[in-house]
């Protein structure tokens, strides 16, 4: 056997790859169903706690700020442990899944609160002074005139931290959710064989190079429009 | 409320076990000052790659920042860790981290780089140059301080989410702050230790994001 016909045996054998397409495949539905629900959450809780955050209550903002850098600060990983270890001594049982779904959320929100608050303190005071005199109350003046520019702004920032996010469903493998890693590595446990990790790590590079690359667009779009 | 208190702040759990989490703390402490460093100067060099004059490795910097930039860095760990003993090359775990993030952090700091140098206007280069400092001289005295500068903010933070990936390494079973604390929890069937892991994290950092709020606010300013 020459090494590329060993390397290729050990890193790319059809016949692992096939036996364990489907069990990978599965995995890719569970990583993109739960990577979209966190985009989906994540970003609307976010854009909740912003809008909150402008109504300048002082005791909510107080709180809000904190709780926001906590998560900020927190390795999500260590968050996972906890709800998914912890919980379940209080008699809240959570599914693994769910558990993931939920910490990435949170991490998110905190993320995408202070983007979307970035983007709406930086709305020209002109435009709420506008939009108020044409008789918009506040909020009227916050939805249809300085969120729509908020977000705008809030957009290219947003998706990088998102794409890194979204990247960490990879975590749910160490709480046993069976997503395309955690398929990955226990078939690559039963072939006593890398191609499965190979697999993986291909399909991880289609699913999130197109939104790298899209990101990256609209950072330059961003660039031109703002000049 | 009781059962909330035993369950996550068990005081007496806590005390058992701080001697073994202080030592995970120092090993993360160790991990943090091996790795920043191995990403601060992998980025530098990425930067100067994609912001060569040659096209070969401009291209070659664009193709390794998206790479890494889309593969999970748990998968990164994961495959240099398990996926490489098969090509015959078996690294220790503290290795094969460092390998994995010098890739991946090296394309995240290196983006954050470029954009700084691109940030600086090309008037100082020239200027740099007719003083008649040569071109790594300006780059060394002149470009980079103040591409440096203008993306403190953005190099802070990715510092505090490499630090917060330290955390990975506890996966594959090495030594560090959440690995002891989730060792501790496994002894004493309790999550006070996770508890005490988290907190400490949120000594470390969350001071560095709070300056990085500050920082970002008076740029933006400015």
């Amino acid at each position: 056997m020459t090494s590329f016909e060993r390397f290729a045996a050990t890193f790319l054998d059809t016949d692992v790859a096939l036996r364990y397409a489907p069990q990978i495949l599965e995995g890719v539905v569970t990583t993109v169903a739960i990577g979209l629900a966190v985009v989906v959450t994540g970003l609307i809780a976010g854009l909740a706690l912003a809008v909150l955050r402008a109504c300048d209550l002082k005791l909510v903002n107080l709180v809000l700020i904190q709780v926001v850098d906590m998560l900020r600060a927190l390795p999500p990983l260590v968050i996972i442990l906890i709800i998914y270890f912890g919980l379940p001594s209080i008699g809240i049982v959570i599914p693994s899944a769910t558990v993931l779904w939920m910490s990435l959320s949170a991490v998110l929100a905190a993320f995408a609160e202070e983007v979307f608050w970035a983007g709406i303190v930086s709305t020209p005071s002109g435009q709420w002074m506008a939009a108020r005199s044409t008789g918009l109350s506040y909020f009227q003046a916050l939805r249809f005139v300085v969120l729509p520019q908020a977000v705008r702004l809030a957009i290219p920032p947003l998706t990088n931290r998102t794409i890194a996010i979204t990247k960490n469903t990879a975590l749910g493998s160490a709480i046993g959710v069976n997503e395309i890693l955690g398929q990955a590595m226990s078939a690559e446990a039963f072939s006593a064989n890398a191609t499965p990790l190979v697999m993986a790590a291909v399909l991880y590079v289609l699913i999130f190079i197109p939104l790298v690359i899209a990101s990256h667009a609209l950072e330059r779009r961003h660039a031109g429009w703002r000049r | 409320m009781d059962a909330l208190m035993q369950e996550f702040f068990n005081v007496s759990v806590m005390a058992r076990v701080a001697p073994m989490i202080l030592r995970g703390l120092l090993e993360t402490l160790l991990l943090c000052a091996i790795l920043v460093p191995i990403g601060l100067v992998g980025g530098l060099g990425t930067m100067l790659l994609a912001t060569s004059r040659n096209r070969f490795a401009r291209a070659f910097a664009v193709v390794f920042i998206d790479l890494f930039r889309s593969f999970p860095p748990l998968v990164l760990l994961i495959f240099v860790y398990s996926g490489l003993p098969f090509a015959g090359l078996r690294l220790n775990p503290l290795s094969a981290i460092c390998v994995a993030f010098l890739l991946n952090a090296s394309s995240y700091y290196g983006e954050i780089y470029r954009a700084g140098v691109l940030s600086v206007p090309h008037g100082q280069i020239e200027a740099g140059r007719s003083t008649g400092l040569s071109a790594a001289q300006t780059f060394v005295y002149v470009t980079l301080p103040q591409a440096v500068r203008n993306v403190l903010p953005e190099l802070l933070s990715n510092t505090v989410e490499l630090v917060k990936l330290t955390t990975l390494a506890s996966v594959i079973s090495a030594p560090e702050l959440l690995h002891s604390a989730d060792l501790a929890r496994s002894l004493t069937y309790n999550s006070s230790p996770l508890v005490m892991a988290a907190l400490i994290y949120l000594v470390l950092l969350w001071p560095v994001v709070r300056l990085i709020r500050r920082l970002e606010h008076k740029l933006g300013t400015s």
